[in-house]
């Protein structure tokens, strides 16, 4: 079973869902932290990393004595990460999609790729939950492939959590794509409302089943609720606002960890997700 | 005229509050909302459109049903698993990149133009706002928040603006690259939590990187004081020098619920160190 944890404003509270879904879960589950602008999880859950390795992806190398200058790389670039500048093409790398179609392109087979180092995946252990995270190095802008390379190191067999990065955008769908289940986790603010609804839109787009888990339940107004009403979404949990999981939250410190009867709460949660069949 | 963005590594910090405070107390000043995936200023400001634009930035394949032989070319080449066992294109997951549009033998595939969001210029209470709406699941959101950001600066200059202020996306990666492209300075909103704390230094690294001038303000200080403290006193020595510290206050969330900035919601702890971190950020600019 695959679960993902996302939301569409930040801040609401899915690394803390995500790590105690995960630490309720029981055995054989691992936590994939896809967030990788910031990745937060390995912060509260202290994994032992025992393996990183680079997360690369594919970029053109143009052999200067093949290349005769054509253009015909620069004009399949559909990013236009490929310019003809004098008479041989320049690389504008954060544009850059690999998709190697510049390398099919050119009649000289003057264009090789080559992996580049764009961040990092760490993989470990904490405390009985495996644990694997994505980490973009600073300066970088893609983030899809490390979370697909995230993603691609998750272990077989085990149950996944993962928890996404905030937005509607490519980087919280490729993180999203092919769970089972979106746990979103939201507030009860207008800033809350209206980007949940704008990540109910992608799950649905996706067509995956997906509920509501109302963190900081009691500071804002009843909207939320409301929309999750008529739209007949479940809400999985309410966790009421409380200074003392807060000050925890900023030591480091899980909803688990901090509550331990919250175990019961999230491994209820994930019990309901099973049961509705996401087996 | 100077433009300022304020952005956060971690999301959920108070941004766009800080924002919107800020555009209740700046004059002369045009706001461009640059979190284009989940854009939320709109709802503090009561937006009226005067000008509407639709943003084409996306392409998705087609694949013409009537040509395709099945030849699975296209499948072979596409890296991002966007063509689907019955030749159809996967719309959300297919990057538009063309491969199979350009190495199909049949030419039975064409890119088509994704309406993939929204952008307005609107007249509000705090002065001129520009916004953006991206469609669900979209790409590109660089290239609007780019756009976004430039019709801001243009309306500055056009109406003798002093101040383009940004409320930028979270993260350090393309959305926020392209909020900080040519921003006179960064203020960063921090959270004193060690996941705060860790954001907040790479986004610092990206500000070197940029060689952007940075300054900071802690939200919700009182949360952890001793890590407030902690990053008060490594702030001295660094790039980035803490101009505020926010307390925590109900009074943000009611005046959010209310619609309304933290300025306009009246007196109270968070709105007066509002006020001191506007002036000082001022001052720098």
């Amino acid at each position: 079973m695959i679960v993902s944890v996302a939301s569409g404003k930040g801040g609401t509270g899915k690394t803390s869902v995500a790590c105690a879904l995960a630490q309720s879960a029981g055995r054989g589950v691992c936590l994939l932290d896809c967030d990788v602008d910031e990745p937060n999880a390995a912060i509260l859950l202290h994994p032992t990393i025992r393996e990183s390795v680079p997360a690369a992806i594919l970029l053109p190398v143009v052999d200067d004595a093949k290349c005769d200058g054509c253009g015909a790389c620069a004009k399949v670039c559909e990013y236009h990460a490929l310019t003809v500048l004098g008479d041989r093409p320049v690389l504008f790398e954060h544009l850059c999609h690999s998709c190697g179609g510049c390398a099919l392109a050119c009649p000289k087979g003057a264009i090789r790729e080559e992996p580049k180092a764009i961040g990092k995946v760490h993989v470990g252990d904490a405390g009985g939950v495996a644990f694997v995270s994505g980490e973009l190095d600073v300066g970088e802008v893609m983030c899809p492939p490390v979370i697909r390379q995230v993603k691609a190191r998750a272990p077989r067999g085990m149950d996944l959590i993962i928890d996404c990065p905030p937005g509607t955008a490519c980087p919280m769908v490729a993180s999203v794509e092919g769970s089972d289940y979106c746990v979103l986790v939201t507030e009860p603010t207008p800033f809350g409302l209206h980007d949940l609804t704008l990540a109910v839109d992608v799950v649905r787009k996706l067509g995956m089943p997906f509920g509501v888990v109302l963190n900081l339940a009691d500071i804002g107004d009843d909207e939320v609720d409301a929309f999750c009403a008529r739209e007949g979404i479940p809400i999985l949990a309410r966790i009421p606002f409380d200074r003392a999981l807060a000050e925890a939250y900023s030591r480091g410190k899980t909803f688990v960890e901090a509550k331990p009867e919250f175990r019961t709460l999230f491994a209820g949660i994930l019990y309901g997700i099973r049961c509705q069949g996401a087996a | 005229m100077k433009q300022l963005v304020v952005v956060s590594g971690k999301g959920g910090t108070g941004k766009t509050s800080v924002t919107a405070a800020f555009a209740s107390l700046m004059s002369g000043k045009v706001v461009a909302d640059c979190d284009v995936d989940a854009a939320d200023m709109h709802l503090l400001l009561d937006p009226r459109a005067v000008r509407e634009e639709t943003f084409t930035g996306g392409k998705a394949a087609r694949i013409d049903p009537e040509r395709c032989i099945q030849c699975g070319r296209c499948r072979e080449l596409c890296r991002f698993g966007a063509i689907r066992e019955d030749f159809v294109v996967d719309p959300i997951a297919c990057e538009g990149c063309g491969v199979c549009v350009w190495n199909c033998p049949q030419r039975a595939i064409a890119l088509e133009e994704d309406r993939s969001g929204r952008w307005f210029v609107s007249e509000t209470r705090c002065g001129p706002l520009v916004h953006a709406r991206l469609g669900p699941a979209q790409e590109n959101s660089g290239k609007l928040v780019t756009i976004v950001r430039n019709e801001a600066k243009k309306i500055a200059e056009e109406r003798g603006l002093e101040t383009v202020l940004i409320d930028g996306p979270p993260g350090i990666a393309c959305p926020v690259m392209a909020s900080l492209t040519g921003a006179d300075a960064a203020l960063v909103v921090i959270e004193p939590t060690l996941s705060g704390v860790h954001d907040f230094q790479r986004l610092a690294q990206l500000l070197g990187h940029f060689k952007m001038r940075g300054v900071a303000c802690i939200n919700k200080f009182d949360i952890n004081p001793e890590l407030s403290e902690r990053l008060e006193k490594e702030a001295e020595s660094s790039e980035v020098p803490i101009l505020g510290r926010i307390p925590f206050d109900p009074a943000v969330t009611r005046a959010q619920v209310e619609r309304k900035t933290v300025i306009e919601a009246g007196d109270g702890p968070a709105n007066r160190a509002i006020r001191a971190l506007c002036e000082r950020v001022q001052e720098r600019l």
